[in-house]
């Protein structure tokens, strides 16, 4: 692949990045979240087309049509989230789209399963039954079935994302002897991983992006040293030019919190969560996908129900599992999902700021819409939304547009917490810094602020206080000036003992 | 339109690379416009249908009794149309309608009704719509069952009693007050009494559907419901709302019908749900929800109506008029579908 280029409405996923696989190797891509890698695979497996940039494929240019075509061409992709049909068995859903038949329809389902079961012992795993149901699989197991999956068609490539993130130590080795497997008979593999010491353990060569761009290509896997990886991995760059934070002796002068969360757990997420903000203050929950911190922001909204534990505003309790109490209380979310969970696509900016405050510009379910569209319009302003017109279609604003009317919509409701999910996912590298002085004016004017984010540099330059969650425990709190990226990765990858 | 450049806007922080320049009004008229397009166009259909029907039938067609009776029919399926576009726009659907017509109508014209007079059997008419409104919309919002299934169990189980209650008979209306309503020279305000109920439906529907907070979250729970709960929507008292109000549009239609046809039977409204939501999505209506429209709905009725009536007028047997209702909803959906994918980015 070579200067291939991709963007979507508002952000520029990849900017002309190479790559370049041999058969027989293990090729690992390297890079933080938002990097460009799945969009990179994407294209490789025929799901996005890309903008610009030519593939070629066994010296050949070719164009990757559909997955179908990557698939015929010999490019299998096992995704993070696996794409299992869980109620079919598990050798239906090996051959799903290529069954063998008899007579060009009808399914042979013991040849299926027979061809099932040989793969997956060539894997390692003959315990597996290929009549069973997906659905009662473990992770694990489930993580197998799809590789097989791949397996089944006359593969070239395979290309793996985060293969081990769902697995145990033990059943990675067993991933590791069939990555091997695989690269002795030939096949090239794509391989995507945050753990270095895997890519250590069986990569060949490395490829980091960063920003949509790749900034090393073809590194040797097992000599380059961990500190040029990372370096290149979060070189700092536009991206993070933070607001400066008013004088910490101003803040630390004992104001009352005003979110207060006292032992909040809930089975199986996170456990035993205790933190406060106070007005004016920005919290920073640091750590892995996977270790609770959306839960976390969605139980403290209401969005889910504790098993235990309370959340109180200014000293209230608020009702346990319920978004009106929350947002009555002056709660606000700016959910991770911004699409999925935050905006209504279909409409206009001013209908999507001032959803949450409809009957204050109501008499008696009346609306007042001119008073609506002013109030809208002085919040977006406020926020410097562009483009400054409030009948625009929520649906045509960039990313970081997006996330400001949906800040415009707890603005405009004078709320007092504001709980923000991954708030520049989505957004223009360039865009964020504007992002983030709106966060911090926002905190300056009196909110208190809880910040979500995968991305440990946009945590630790932007909160006052960061809070390392891993596994749902928080296992290390402290000024975000007394830590730096290196610790907090420290801290939530290997597990390090609390200090 | 042009917005003048505010102060703020002028001096906001302009950041390096700030967001590339695609912000300027790139699509924003072409969202409010469609709407208004797609009705034109549909007047446009009922246009032609109308120099259909004079120029194949010229005595019959244009004759003002027909065009009343064009109306007058129109009327019942329209008033349930518009209770069916709150709850499409919100994302759900309603099959019981037609059953509900008719369990209303037949509960309205026993005989044990009919000794309250008008005001019993308009009563009972409503009051058995809300009911039933009121059941599926606890089902759905509250016993978190699937709107499809619900009002399915809900069409069965409401024909069922339907046709228990009149065991299979036609009950005659006698209230004269009642019969008076239906007579082809009735008139209330120089208009149809049917007519004006179906015009202050539609325009109470649209009020309610664009200038109140009450259409603003039907529109926001159709659009993204996950969204809107979590803007503070209390969507499930919502969602029990938008039933309620199926069901009572259901029992008005029903007391109309019974005003046109003196009569109250358990075979009342039959299939009345499709021809709802057919005349919704034509209208414009996302069946996905998020995007209502009752002007457009209206005019999806009058296009089926005059069909109606056209086919009728020349002798035309009901199976084409069905083939051709299919064919139209097939073409606007088709357009639809173009319509929805310019939408969703």
């Amino acid at each position: 692949m070579s200067g291939i280029t991709k963007s979507f409405p508002g952000v520029r996923a990849l900017d002309g990045v190479d790559l370049e696989v041999q058969a027989g190797e293990v090729h690992c891509l390297l890079g933080q979240n938002g990097a460009g890698k799945s969009t990179l695979i994407k294209i490789l497996a025929g799901v996005h087309q890309p903008d610009g940039g030519e593939i070629s494929w066994q010296g050949a240019a070719v164009t990757l049509r559909s997955p179908i075509a990557a698939m015929r061409l010999g490019i299998a992709t096992i995704y993070q989230e696996l794409d299992l049909v869980e109620g079919l068995s598990v050798a239906e859903n090996i051959f799903l789209g290529h069954e063998p038949t008899t007579a060009g329809f009808v399914v042979r389902g013991r040849q299926a399963r027979a061809s099932a079961t040989a793969l997956l012992a060539r894997l390692g795993h003959a315990e597996i039954d290929a009549g069973g149901l997906v659905g009662s699989l473990s992770a694990a197991q489930q993580q197998i079935v799809s590789m097989a999956r791949a397996l089944s068609h006359d593969v070239r490539l395979i290309v793996m994302d985060e293969p081990s993130a769902a697995l145990d130590p033990d059943e990675v080795d067993n991933l590791f002897r069939i990555v091997a497997g695989l690269t002795a008979d030939g096949v090239a593999v794509v391989y995507i991983s945050h753990r270095l010491e895997e890519i250590r353990r069986i990569g060949d060569r490395v490829t980091v992006l960063k920003d949509g761009r790749a900034v090393a290509v073809g590194l040797p896997a097992k000599s380059t040293p961990t500190r040029d990886v990372v370096a290149l991995m979060t070189g700092r760059d536009v991206e993070y030019v933070f607001p400066p934070r008013p004088g910490d002796a101003a803040r630390a002068a004992g104001a009352e919190p005003v979110l207060r969360v006292e032992g909040l757990s809930r089975d199986g997420e996170f456990a035993a969560l205790d933190l406060d903000v106070r007005p004016g203050e920005i919290v920073g929950l640091a750590g892995l996908v996977g270790s609770g911190r959306s839960e976390v922001l969605e139980t403290v909204y209401g969005a889910r129900t504790p098993s235990t534990g309370r959340v109180l505003v200014d000293g209230r309790p608020l009702r346990p599992g319920s978004v009106r109490a929350a947002v009555r209380a002056g709660i606000g979310l700016a959910p991770e999902e911004r699409k999925a969970q935050g905006l209504l696509m279909l409409e206009s900016v001013t209908r999507n700021v001032s959803v949450s405050t409809l009957s204050r510009f109501s008499r008696g379910g009346w609306l007042d819409r001119r008073a609506e569209r002013e109030a809208a319009r002085t919040a977006t302003r406020e926020l410097s939304l562009r483009p400054d017109n409030p009948d625009a279609p929520v649906r045509t604003l960039s990313g970081g547009n997006q996330q400001k009317a949906v800040l415009a919509r707890w603005l405009l409701r004078g709320c007092r917490v504001l709980l923000l999910d991954e708030p520049t996912r989505g957004v223009d590298v360039g865009a964020r810094a504007e992002l983030y002085a709106v966060i911090r004016r926002l905190a300056d004017e009196g909110l208190a602020v809880l910040l979500v984010s995968s991305e440990v540099p946009e945590v630790l330059g932007l909160a006052d206080r960061v809070l390392v969650l891993r596994e749902g425990r928080v296992v290390h709190t402290a000024p975000a000036r007394e830590l730096d990226e290196h610790r907090v990765l420290d801290l939530v990858m290997e597990g390090s003992p609390t200090p | 339109m042009t917005q003048p450049v505010s102060p703020a806007q002028r001096h906001q922080q302009d950041t390096p690379a700030a967001t590339p320049a695609k912000t300027p009004a790139r699509q924003p008229a072409r969202l409010g416009l469609r709407p208004d397009v797609r009705n034109l166009s549909l007047l446009g259909v009922l246009a032609v249908l109308v120099a259909v029907g004079g120029f194949t039938r010229p005595d019959q067609f244009l004759d003002s009794g027909n065009l009343q009776l064009v109306l007058t029919q129109a009327s019942v399926i329209g008033v349930v149309t518009v209770g069916m576009t709150f709850v499409i726009t919100s994302g759900g659907i309603d099959l019981s309608v037609g059953a509900i017509v008719a369990l209303a109508s037949v509960w309205a014209t026993t005989l044990a009704t009919q000794e309250y007079g008008f005001a019993g059997i308009l009563f009972t008419a409503v009051v058995v719509g809300l009911a039933c409104g009121l059941v599926n919309g606890l089902l759905i919002a509250y016993g978190g069952m699937v709107p499809f299934i619900a009002t399915l169990a809900m069409l069965a189980s409401a024909r069922g009693l339907a046709l228990q209650i009149t065991d299979g008979k036609t009950q005659i209306v006698t209230v004269e007050s009642v019969l008076d309503l239906g007579i082809p020279d009735a008139y209330v305000l120089g208009i149809p009494p049917l007519v004006l109920v179906f015009a202050v439906v539609t325009v109470v529907g649209w009020l309610l559907l664009n200038r109140t907070t009450f259409g603003r979250r039907t529109v926001a729970v159709g659009g993204n419901a996950e969204a809107a709960r979590l803007a503070g929507i209390d969507v499930r008292r919502q969602r029990l709302y938008l039933y309620l109000l199926s069901g009572l549009c259901c029992g008005i239609a029903a007391f109309l019908l019974v005003v046109l046809s003196g009569s109250g039977q358990n075979t009342n409204g039959n299939l009345y749900e499709l021809d709802a939501i057919a005349a919704a999505i034509i209208g414009g209506t996302l069946l996905s929800g998020g995007r209502g429209t009752i002007v457009g709905s209206v005019l999806g009725v009058l296009v089926f109506t005059t069909i109606t009536n056209i086919f009728a007028l020349n002798n035309l047997q009901s199976d084409v008029q069905q083939i051709a209702k299919g064919a139209i909803i097939v073409a606007a959906v088709l357009v639809q579908r173009r319509t929805a994918r310019d939408g969703a980015t």
